[in-house]
This record gives C-alpha cells, sequence and structure tokens, in this order.
C-alpha cells in the first residue's frame, strides 16, 4: 500500500530548500569549476562577467591549466609533503590509536574518563591549537620541545632548535612539528572509530582464543587486527583523504605566509589546498585544475585501496 | 567469579591474576602517558595565557621556563576582548554566534524537510535524486569554493552575513544521517497516524521530528561546532575587521607584527576560543561522539 502512493507535490515541497541551496553553491559549482579548468587564461576580476557561462568565448577548452599545475615545481612539491606525511604520521597514529583502543577496551576504571581526554582534541579549534603548537614549538630555549630537548641533554642550551620560525626552520624540523600535530589531533576520531568497531566483535572469540591458551600478542594479531579490517580501511582512506586536504592546520602553526603556504619568508610549507587558493583569485583556471588535480588522488587513493584490500578484508 | 571455573588449579589461579595485575599496570601507564601527551597542548595554553608580559620577557631572557607561573594575570584576556586594541573578540564573537544560529537553523530545516522526503515519500527520481546528492559528498570543498567565491562576489555580498551563512545552510551528510533515523521508525505508526487523520507533514512534525530528537539533537551541536571552527569561507569572503569570525579573528592575532612576541596574549586568545566548544563538549558529550563515530566530518 505505501509503495504505490505518489507524492509528487509534497516531495516537491520537502525538496524544494535543499535543492535551491544545494543547486546553487554544490552542484553548479562542481560543474562551473571543472569547465574553468579548461579554460586557459582565465582570470576573474570583479566586475569582468558572470561566472564561466557570461564571459566571452575567446576562451577554449584545453589541458593546459592541467599541463601547468603537473609541471610546476610548486605543485610537485605540495605532493611531496603531502607523500612524506602520510607514509610516516599515517601508519603511525594508526597503530597508536589502535593499541589505545584495545587499551581501552581491556579496563573497566576509569574508561569513560580515558575516552574523554583522548577526544578532546577534536573538539577543539584548530586554529586555536595549531598557535599552541607553534609557541610550544617556539625557535627560543623557552619553548616546551627545545626545553625538553635542553633537559634530554640532546642539544645544548645555547642552540635551541628552529622548529616553525620564518627564519631558517629547516623542512625535516617542519616536518616533525606536522608529524606531532596530527598525531595529537588524529587520535580521537580513530580511536572513536575502532572502539566502535571493538565493540561490535563478538567476546566469544576472546574466550575460546584464552581456553586454547593464546597470548595476548597472538589475540591481537589473529583476531583483533583481522576482524577490525573494515575499520582500519576506512580509517586508512579517510587519513589519506584528510592527509591531501590539509590547509588550516599548517597556516595555523607556521603563520600564513605569501600566497596562503605555511611559513612566512624563507622555507615555506606548501599544501595542495595551499596552492588552490593562491591561484583562486589570479589564474582560476588553473587552481580550478588544481582542485580537480585532487578529487582524481583522492578518487585514485579510494579505489586503490578497496582493491588492495578487497581480499584481505574479513567482514 | 566466573574465571576461575577456567583453571585447574589454585596455583594456576594465583598465576593467572599475577599476569592480569602486571597487564593493568602496563595499560594504565600505557594511557596515562597518552593522557599527558593530549592534555600537554592544553595545560600549555592555559598557563601561557595567565603570564604576564614581564614574566614572558624574564623567561627569554633567563632561559628559565615556569611551568607553574609563580603569579597570574587575566589582563591578556582583557586585552582579546578589549576595545583598546584593533582586535576585539566580543565582536567575533557576535559575529560567529548570529552566522552559527543562523546556519544552524537553515541547515535543520532544509535536513529535516528533504531526509523526510528520502526516508517517507515516493516520488519519481528518488533514488537518482539521492545517489547524486551522495556522490558530491566525495568532492573537495575548493572546487566548491572556487566558483562559490565568484557568484558571492557577482552579487556583492562580499562582507555580508548572508556570504557567511547560505552556503552553509544545507549540508548532504546531514540529510544522510537524519534519512536514516527517519527509516528507522516503524511504518505501523505511519500506517495509524494516517488512520488518526494526520497529513504527511503532520506526521512528519508530530511522530518523527520527535522521535528522531537525538539525532536532530547531534545534527545542532555538531553544525553550530562546525560553524564555530570554520576558518576558509570566512577567509576569503570577509574583508572589514567587523565581519571577522573567531577562527579568522585568532589568524589575524597570529599574523599581526603587533603580537608577534606575545605569546600570551595569543594563547589567551585560543583560550577564548577553545572554551565555549570544551563547555558544549562536556554538556553533550554522548551527542557528539555518537554523530562524529557515524560520520568522521570535522567542521
Amino acid at each position: 500500500m505505501l509503495e504505490h502512493k505518489r507524492d509528487g507535490w509534497k516531495a516537491t515541497i520537502a525538496l524544494f530548500p535543499a535543492f535551491i541551496l544545494l543547486t546553487i553553491f554544490i552542484l553548479f559549482p562542481i560543474v562551473n569549476t571543472v569547465l574553468l579548468s579548461f579554460m586557459d587564461n582565465f582570470a576573474w576580476a570583479p566586475g569582468a562577467g558572470l561566472w564561466l557561462f557570461g564571459n566571452t568565448f575567446d576562451l577554449f577548452p584545453s589541458l593546459g591549466n592541467y599541463l601547468a599545475v603537473l609541471s610546476d615545481p610548486t605543485f610537485i612539491d605540495a605532493l611531496w609533503n603531502t607523500i612524506l606525511l602520510v607514509i610516516i604520521s599515517v601508519p603511525l597514529s594508526i597503530i597508536v590509536s589502535l593499541l589505545i583502543a584495545v587499551a581501552l577496551y581491556n579496563i573497566k576504571a576509569l574508561k569513560g574518563f580515558f575516552q574523554t581526554i583522548f577526544f578532546l582534541p577534536y573538539v577543539t579549534n584548530g586554529i586555536a591549537l595549531g598557535m599552541v603548537f607553534n609557541v610550544i614549538f617556539s625557535k627560543y630555549d623557552t619553548g616546551l620541545m627545545n626545553q625538553i630537548l635542553i633537559s634530554l641533554g640532546l642539544i645544548a642550551s645555547d642552540s635551541p632548535i628552529n622548529w616553525v620560525g620564518a627564519d631558517g626552520a629547516t623542512k625535516l624540523a617542519m616536518a616533525v612539528v606536522l608529524i606531532v600535530y596530527f598525531l595529537w589531533n588524529g587520535l580521537a576520531f580513530k580511536i572513536l572509530v575502532f572502539m566502535s568497531g571493538l565493540a561490535s566483535i563478538d567476546r566469544q572469540y576472546y574466550d575460546a582464543a584464552r581456553i586454547d591458551g593464546a597470548d595476548r600478542k597472538t589475540i591481537f594479531n589473529r583476531i583483533t587486527v583481522p576482524l577490525l579490517s573494515p575499520q582500519i580501511l576506512y580509517i586508512t582512506i579517510t587519513s589519506f583523504i584528510g592527509a591531501f586536504k590539509v590547509y588550516a592546520s599548517v597556516i595555523s602553526i607556521f603563520g600564513r605566509g605569501p600566497f596562503n603556504f605555511g611559513g612566512s619568508t624563507g622555507l615555506t610549507w606548501v599544501t595542495v589546498v595551499g596552492y588552490v587558493y593562491r591561484d583562486m583569485r589570479t589564474d582560476t583556471g588553473r587552481a580550478a585544475a588544481g582542485s580537480i588535480v585532487l578529487l582524481l588522488i583522492i578518487l585514485v587513493i579510494t579505489a586503490a585501496q578497496f582493491a588492495i584490500s578487497k581480499k584481505r578484508i574479513h567482514y | 567469579m566466573e574465571r576461575e571455573l577456567y583453571f585447574a588449579s589454585p596455583e594456576e589461579l594465583k598465576r593467572y591474576k599475577r599476569k592480569q595485575l602486571i597487564s593493568n599496570v602496563l595499560l594504565y601507564t600505557f594511557l596515562s602517558i597518552v593522557a599527558a601527551f593530549i592534555l600537554i597542548p592544553f595545560y600549555w595554553m592555559l598557563i601561557t595565557a595567565v603570564k604576564s608580559n614581564e614574566l614572558l620577557e624574564l623567561e627569554q631572557t633567563t632561559g628559565v621556563f615556569y611551568f607553574f607561573p609563580p603569579e597570574i594575570t587575566f589582563a591578556n584576556f582583557v586585552r582579546v576582548f578589549g576595545a583598546a586594541s584593533r582586535v576585539n573578540f566580543g565582536q567575533y564573537y557576535l559575529n560567529t554566534i548570529i552566522v552559527a544560529i543562523a546556519t544552524m537553523i537553515m541547515t535543520v530545516v532544509t535536513t529535516v524537510l528533504a531526509s523526510f522526503a528520502f526516508a517517507r515519500l515516493n516520488f519519481r527520481m528518488k533514488e537518482p535524486l539521492f545517489t547524486l546528492m551522495i556522490a558530491t559528498m566525495m568532492i573537495p570543498g575548493e572546487m566548491m569554493v572556487i566558483t562559490n567565491f565568484q557568484t558571492i562576489s557577482i552579487l556583492e555580498w562580499r562582507d555580508t552575513f548572508q556570504a557567511l551563512i547560505l552556503p552553509f545552510g544545507i549540508s548532504v551528510f546531514y540529510i544522510f544521517f537524519l534519512r536514516q533515523t527517519f527509516q528507522q521508525i516503524p511504518n505501523e505508526l505511519y500506517l495509524a497516524a494516517k488512520v488518526d487523520g494526520y497529513g504527511d507533514f503532520q506526521y512528519l512534525w508530530k511522530v518523527m521530528v520527535p522521535m528522531a530528537m537525538p539525532t536532530i539533537v547531534t545534527i545542532i551541536i555538531l553544525d553550530m561546532m562546525g560553524t564555530w571552527n570554520a576558518y576558509i569561507w570566512p577567509q576569503l569572503v570577509t574583508e572589514s575587521d567587523e565581519m571577522l569570525m573567531v577562527s579568522n579573528g585568532l589568524m589575524s592575532i597570529f599574523q599581526s607584527a603587533e603580537f608577534a612576541n606575545f605569546n600570551n596574549i595569543k594563547l589567551a586568545a585560543s583560550v577564548v576560543v577553545t572554551t565555549p566548544l570544551l563547555i558544549v563538549f562536556m554538556l553533550f558529550k554522548n551527542y557528539i561522539m555518537r554523530g562524529v563515530s557515524r560520520s568522521g566530518i570535522k567542521g
């Protein structure tokens, strides 16, 4: 009975508010940005005309913007920065958060207390905490990180490491700061996902393993990890995508320098998103091409990870 | 104790208990270390924010750091809220609250109506429309921002509240989220309501919305927190100081030469921006964690 009723006009009313905004601010922009990416020398300026469609078409479709993006050393630099972050911080944070989730799963007292603390970084303002990391990794010897290194005797008190300073922070130092920040910032969500995954695993597996005399390591490797593989895949994909979309945290730690990249003068930490925003006003077509390259990267990562893990996931 | 059933002898039980104790000590030690790692930045933010300029200078000259400040001052908070300087977090708070409430109301209206249509109504193109909508979730926001920035500029809406509000009046993810909740409401209720003479929209308002209230509350909170943390879009469309939102106000403090050497003022501003979020989190912890575990979106 329900299947046969028709609610055409009611549906129109109910969908109208959402779809008018969806069309203006999501669907149209996707189409427009795709078209823009094939236009050479399209720099949108106030008063120059309506979007793409209002412009005179002395612009014609070409792959020029894509070639420009892919051969731009700045864009390549942004990709290398992202890859550097991804290969270190993604596995590291997954392993750490998995261990934390398993530890939380195995305790009773103070469980909620720890869970709450671990979740805190998720509900804080990225810019505010980026600034805190900027101060913690201060280039002076009064910064926390340098204080720790000095008290451990790893560096001399008169030669503190320049972690985030515009003048002479090395790329390695900047990478260390970002890896620590992403570990700190990324644990919350991963722990939450792993905890809900663990909660859905039948306790009987663990009881059976214990009766068989399996030790903790075996249980972890043979039961926990395989049964959490859907969550691990999900987290891996979202972490990879997140790493490519990094922007606000970088500029809040290093400062918003020229062209929206992290760092002011001297060495900057270039991000893919920063690259898109750099060109948005001056060379809109190239920025559009950059954003579509970002989309393609995201699609490839997702597809690749699904393909790789198809055989190895235990649902 | 049921566990005792598993053990052949008292010695084995004893050994098991000792093993448990050791593993518990290890577990709690590990968790405490992680907790310290998580909390240090918050502690650092607080102690730096209450240090006076003189104390900061003393630290810089002597290189001795005060982990427990000998005296605390609230002058830095007065400064960031102050009319005396260019920075006025009172104004930024107000702007952000206006935008957050307006965005939230629009989002809730569009989300409830659209989720209702997708969960309860039958119409042509239902599946294709839903798929189209969900597919947009894969698209990185930058692709929309490039064109939306042009749209807002052409409409001459730069530096206005509508530029900050309208693009966020719809969220595909929330529609997806609420539709799932709506679909769990049993059909029998709908049929019973029909018998009682309810129309579809009456049923939505009187039955579905109250039943889905926990999800709607989650959406309200996550949406407002998202606005509170919004940075990129407001940064693009605001020009005057009076229109800044909190994250942008923070960034302008960070960037200005005036405060370059005043970490205490910078982090006082961070405290001012972070505190409301932590209060909301403590009040609505379960709603927030439930919503986030479903989504993974960050505002």
